[in-house]
């Protein structure tokens, strides 16, 4: 493609394409920060959920409970079934 | 472009995760972005949810972000990934909702005489063909034909060579030339 061709196809693309105002016409400060926030909100509710306050509030029982399960999962695997069906 | 760059304490402390740091850099920096994608893009609005789209980016990337680098020349190279994704999925949607026979203008030979309706209807073939071009070369099209930006620049934004720059050019106008023969407007 020589220089002629090459200046030829630039003025047509140029003529083709809409032009574009390459000035941001508002501050999008607010939009990003509303973009933050959510996230931290998303985060803060994950957060709650495993807070060690939240943990400590499950009874001692419970976690004894579920420690037999994991155990007893590992030592007799082929009870899962048995367990699964009861749940 | 020009490229305004901040003292490094910002940037160390936006590279820390200081979210003052991250606001100052934004409020420098979203015009200069937005600038860049809106070229790449050519669509305002598209534009402004994809400059938001690239700080989320930043945002997140902080802690690989080297202080003593330049982070405008960072935060174009987000921006045209950015803008690239964006293209490929445009892209994709325009190929699902309009079959090749419809896009297809009707195979008429495009005349050279100077008549208005002609030239509308080649700057209508041209546009189509355009926008049918891969999006990693229509980039490197867009960049360089239209917006006549230094290959070094668009080298740097793109991650790539000076070299692979040339190529992705030649193989553009290549592909548009051939695009355009077949929708009977040849240049």
């Amino acid at each position: 493609m020589n220089d002629h061709e090459e200046a030829k196809l630039r003025s047509v693309l140029k003529q083709s394409l809409p032009a574009v105002n390459a000035e941001l016409g508002r501050d999008l400060w607010p939009q990003m920060r509303r973009r933050l926030e959510e996230r931290a909100v998303s985060r803060t509710w994950v957060a709650a959920l495993f807070a060690p306050a939240r943990l400590s509030a499950v009874p001692w029982f419970d976690w004894a409970l579920l420690a037999a399960l994991v155990l007893g999962a590992c030592f007799f695997p082929r009870s899962i079934p048995i367990w699964l069906y009861h749940l | 472009m020009p490229v305004l760059e901040q003292p490094t304490d910002v940037l160390e402390r936006f590279a820390t995760g200081d979210s003052g740091a991250f606001e100052e850099l934004f409020r420098q920096f979203q015009g200069e972005v937005y600038g860049w994608i809106v070229r790449m893009v050519r669509d305002p609005a598209a534009a402004e949810d994809l400059t938001i789209e690239t700080f989320w980016r930043v945002h997140r990337a902080h802690a690989r972000f080297d202080p003593q680098r330049s982070f405008g020349a960072w935060a174009r190279r987000i921006a045209t990934n950015v803008a690239l994704d964006h293209l490929k999925s445009a892209q994709a949607k325009r190929e699902q909702a309009v079959s090749p026979e419809e896009g297809l203008v009707e195979n008429a030979p495009a005349a050279a005489a100077p008549d208005p309706d002609v030239q509308r209807e080649l700057r209508a073939r041209t546009q189509k063909a355009f926008q049918q071009l891969p999006a990693r070369l229509r980039i490197v099209a867009t960049l360089a034909l239209i917006e006549e930006r230094p290959q070094a620049e668009i080298a740097e934004a793109l991650n790539i060579s000076t070299g692979a720059v040339k190529s992705r050019m030649f193989r553009a106008v290549r592909l548009l030339r051939r695009k355009l023969k077949d929708l009977g407007a040849d240049l």
